[in-house]
């Protein structure tokens, strides 16, 4: 039976995992990604995430660095994103020895970019990323791009559908509202998109204890949850997460 | 020395750090003669299955791949590399493969998450070569949308329950498939990719079915 995944997500500024209460505010160092991607390695998450938050061109260098030295260090699949622009941005980086690529801000503004990722290198290459943020009035999850900075009028699950439909072999969903929060994942916007797809969806912000993970998997249909603090900081390890689940009755390696 | 075939795209280097990991020495080439002259040889895969086959074709290396298969080097294909060792695919329209294991590929259909990605189960079949030291129940790491149907069922080393039996492992005389990726399988995967160096350096493992 295919088991549900967890995946520790490092944001990466200058080459340092760093973790943002709510985006921008209260940054805490965690760490080097290279020793961090092989300690989560040998504790057993079933994948990594590197997304270098500050995603300029001078940044390029360090990050095809820790993105090859990350490489070197783990026999895990690692998903890359931040500031991919190009199927030439995509080929660099898988070739520095990442398994698939995140696209977020890039994929809304040139759609295209996501068919021509995935028919270049695969759809299971090729990860969207969405940030998706309530909006009261119109009551539906809006997509937030530029780290949450511009909201984009597109609702959540129609770009969720429509990522898919261009080739997104994967949804990255991370709910802006909860991340950062610690209080659970916004298990109504995961399922709704999880339901609307049919490629497999990673929840993302919110995970603050290990009921969370549960909720997201069985409420929630999540194939996959994302977390970085919690673990960061060590107030739950990968192991007594999937030791938890796995006595609920969730698969888990 | 393992060639590891290179044919424009994907990871490559994962299969060619975890072969050194486990101590054979390897090499990634697009030159055909060096894939000729290697003692055994990868054929590694991400990308769609008409491309590969058309590169194959433009660059050289099909004559070469051909060769080693039939002079009975031990031949790994993983992911697509496996899938292209069967006779045709329906991967974006009809396309002819190396045919070196009867079959077909097909997708996946199903009111189900496609691609299948993450860790899933491995039930052994049969003994090989391959999955000495594998148990039953491991978990490798699987990313696909398609699925190898041989035409012979008795090809199958291993199978996954993905809404289904699929087949995850394939061996017909020195031509072995692998559908997960056993480099990024953590140490089941490099169990399995050790158990290739020793074949290829004539010093096969019994498999066992545990």
């Amino acid at each position: 039976m295919l088991t549900k995944r967890i995946i520790p997500c490092f944001d990466i500024k200058n080459g340092r995992v760093v973790k943002n209460v709510s985006f921008l505010t209260n940054q805490r160092d965690a760490g080097d990604p290279v020793e961090l991607a092989r300690f989560y390695d040998e504790e057993g998450a079933d994948e990594l995430v590197l997304l270098d938050i500050t995603a300029t061109l001078e940044n390029r260098g360090t990050m095809m660095d820790y993105v090859q030295r990350v490489a070197e260090e783990v026999y895990i699949p690692f998903t890359v994103g931040g500031g991919i622009a190009s199927v030439e941005d995509m080929r660099e980086i898988l070739k520095a020895g990442a398994d698939k690529i995140a696209i977020n801000s890039a994929a809304v503004k040139n759609p295209q970019l996501i068919t021509d990722g995935a028919k270049r290198f695969g759809n299971q290459c090729i990860v969207v990323s969405i940030d998706g943020k309530y909006n009261r009035s119109k009551g539906d999850w809006e997509v937030m791009i530029h780290a949450g900075r511009t909201a984009t009028g597109m609702s959540v699950i129609d770009w969720a559908k429509k990522a898919e439909s261009l080739g997104a072999g994967e949804i990255l969903l991370t709910s802006f509202d909860q991340d950062g929060m610690k209080n659970g994942y916004d298990l109504k916007l995961t399922r709704l998109v999880a339901e609307a797809v049919h490629v497999p969806v990673i929840a993302s912000g919110g995970a603050g204890k290990r009921d969370h993970f549960y909720d997201v998997f069985a409420k929630g249909k999540a194939d996959a949850a994302l977390a970085a603090s919690i673990f960061h900081f060590k107030e739950t390890s990968i192991g007594e997460v999937k030791a938890y689940l796995k006595g609920k009755g969730v698969p888990v390696r | 020395m393992i060639a590891i075939v290179d044919y424009g795209v994907g990871n490559l280097r994962s299969v060619h750090k975890a072969l050194q990991t486990v101590g054979f020495e390897a090499m990634v080439t697009s030159d055909p003669e060096q894939v000729l002259a290697a003692d055994g040889v990868v054929l590694p895969g991400v990308g769609a299955f008409g491309d590969a086959m058309f590169y194959l074709k433009q660059s050289g290396l099909l004559d070469s791949i051909r060769r080693v298969a039939k002079e009975g080097k031990p031949f790994l294909g993983i992911c697509l590399g496996m899938q292209l060792l069967f006779s045709t695919s329906e991967e974006h329209g009809q396309h002819v493969g190396l045919n070196l294991i009867p079959g077909h590929v097909k997708r996946f259909k199903g009111d189900f998450k496609i691609p299948q990605i993450g860790w899933n189960t491995l039930k052994l079949e049969r003994p090989s070569a391959l999955t000495a030291g594998v148990a039953r129940g491991d978990l490798v790491y699987f990313v696909h949308s398609y699925y190898v149907d041989p035409l012979d069922r008795g090809v199958i080393v291993a199978t996954t329950d993905y809404h289904g039996d699929v087949p995850a492992m394939v061996q017909k005389d020195n031509i072995m498939g692998i559908q997960f990726h056993p480099e990024k399988s953590s140490r089941t995967g490099l169990q399995m990719l050790r158990n290739f160096g020793e074949l290829v350096a004539g010093r096969p493992a019994k498999g066992a079915l545990v």
